[in-house]
C-alpha cells in the first residue's frame, strides 16, 4: 500500500518527463521535416503533449482551449492552406537559408543562456498558504496543499464554497479582465475581417484600376529577367 | 509533482527550436508554424508560474496569448496565400520588395 502511494506520487514526475521529451522531439522534427505536410502533424503531436503538460500543472481550462484553438482550429487553418498551396508544383530547392550555420549557433548560444539563467536563479518562495488575487474583486483563492501520500492537490476556493478551474477562471476573466477580454474580441474580429480582405483573390486581378502599377511592373521586369538568363 | 525549473526548461527548449526554425528555415508556412512554437513555450512558462505562485493570472495570460495567436496564424497564412498567388513560390527569400 506505501508502496503503491509512492508511486503514485511519482506519476505526474514520470508523465512529465516522458510527454516533454515527447514536444521537444516532435518540436525538432516540425523544424526538420521538408514537407510541410508533415510538419504539421508533428505541430499537431507537440500541441497535445503540451495540452497534457498544462494539465500536469492544474491549468485545466487552458488544456482545453489549446486543444480546441490549437489542435482544432488552427492547424485545419495550416493543412487548408498547405492543401491550396500545391507543393509538388514547387520547384525543388534548398530547405535551409544559406546562413543556417550561425542561425544554429546563436540558438545554442540562446538556449545555454536560458539553461543557466533557470538553473541558478533565484526564484520567489511557493507560496503554500491561501492568497487572494492581486486584482480581484471576487476573492478567488488558489492554493496547493500535499497530501499524506505526498502528492499535490490545487484547490480553488471563491468565498468559502470550492469550484472548479474552469468557474475560478471565468470569474477572473469576466470580471477583473473585462476590459482585456473585450479588447481581445475586437482583436479576432479585426483580425478576421482582415484575414478575409488580404485572403480575397481580386487584390491583384488584372483589372487595371484595382492592379497597383509597381507589382506589375515588377512581375513583367522579373519575368523579362528569367527569360534573359534562361536564354 | 516536477518542479518549476524543469517546466521552464521545457518552455526554453520549446522556445529556441522554434527561433531556430525562424531563422533557418525558407518555407514561409514551416516559419509560421515555428512562431506558433515559440507562443506555446511562452504559454508554458506562464502556466507553470501560475502554478508555483498559486495565482490565476498566468492562466488568463495563456488564454490571451492564444486568442492572439489564432488571431496572426489567420492573417499570416493570408499573406502567404496572397504571396504565392504574386510569386508562385512560399520561399521566404523570393520576397524581396522592400529590399531587406
Amino acid at each position: 500500500m506505501e508502496m503503491m502511494g509512492e508511486m503514485l506520487s511519482q506519476l505526474p514526475s514520470l508523465v512529465f518527463f516522458l510527454v516533454g521529451t515527447v514536444a521537444v522531439a516532435s518540436s525538432i522534427l516540425v523544424v526538420a521535416m521538408r514537407n510541410p505536410v508533415h510538419s504539421a502533424l508533428f505541430l499537431l503531436l507537440t500541441f497535445l503533449c503540451v495540452a497534457v503538460i498544462f494539465i500536469l500543472a492544474h491549468a485545466e481550462l487552458v488544456g482545453a482551449i489549446q486543444i480546441l484553438v490549437y489542435a482544432g482550429g488552427i492547424m485545419v487553418l495550416f493543412l487548408f492552406v498547405v492543401m491550396l498551396i500545391n507543393i509538388r508544383d514547387l520547384p525543388d530547392e534548398r530547405m535551409l537559408s544559406p546562413f543556417w550555420k550561425p542561425a544554429l549557433g546563436v540558438g545554442l548560444v540562446l538556449f545555454i543562456l536560458f539553461a543557466s539563467v533557470v538553473r541558478t536563479g533565484s526564484y520567489a518562495t511557493e507560496v503554500e498558504d491561501t492568497r487572494p488575487l492581486r486584482t480581484a474583486r471576487v476573492a478567488v483563492r488558489s492554493e496547493v496543499t500535499k497530501t499524506d501520500e505526498g502528492r499535490s492537490v490545487r484547490r480553488v476556493t471563491m468565498g468559502d464554497r470550492a469550484v472548479g478551474n474552469s468557474e475560478a477562471l471565468g470569474m477572473a476573466l469576466y470580471r477583473d479582465y473585462l476590459v482585456p477580454f473585450e479588447v481581445a474580441s475586437i482583436f479576432l474580429l479585426v483580425a478576421m475581417i482582415g484575414a478575409i480582405v488580404i485572403g480575397k483573390r481580386e487584390l491583384y486581378s488584372m483589372d487595371e484600376e484595382t492592379n497597383p502599377q509597381f507589382i506589375t511592373d515588377r512581375v513583367a521586369e522579373e519575368k523579362r529577367v528569367k527569360e534573359a538568363s534562361g536564354a | 509533482m516536477p518542479d518549476t525549473q524543469a517546466f521552464l526548461m521545457l518552455s526554453g527548449t520549446l522556445f529556441t527550436v522554434g527561433l531556430i526554425g525562424v531563422i533557418i528555415r525558407r518555407n514561409m508556412i514551416t516559419v509560421l508554424m515555428c512562431i506558433e512554437l515559440m507562443l506555446n513555450g511562452v504559454n508554458i512558462n506562464l502556466v507553470a508560474f501560475s502554478y508555483r505562485l498559486s495565482s490565476l493570472e498566468g492562466q488568463i495570460f495563456s488564454i490571451f496569448t492564444i486568442a492572439v495567436a489564432a488571431g496572426e496564424a489567420a492573417v499570416g497564412l493570408a499573406i502567404i496565400i496572397q504571396l504565392y498567388r504574386l510569386k508562385n513560390s512560399v520561399n521566404i527569400d523570393e520576397v524581396h520588395e522592400l529590399s531587406g
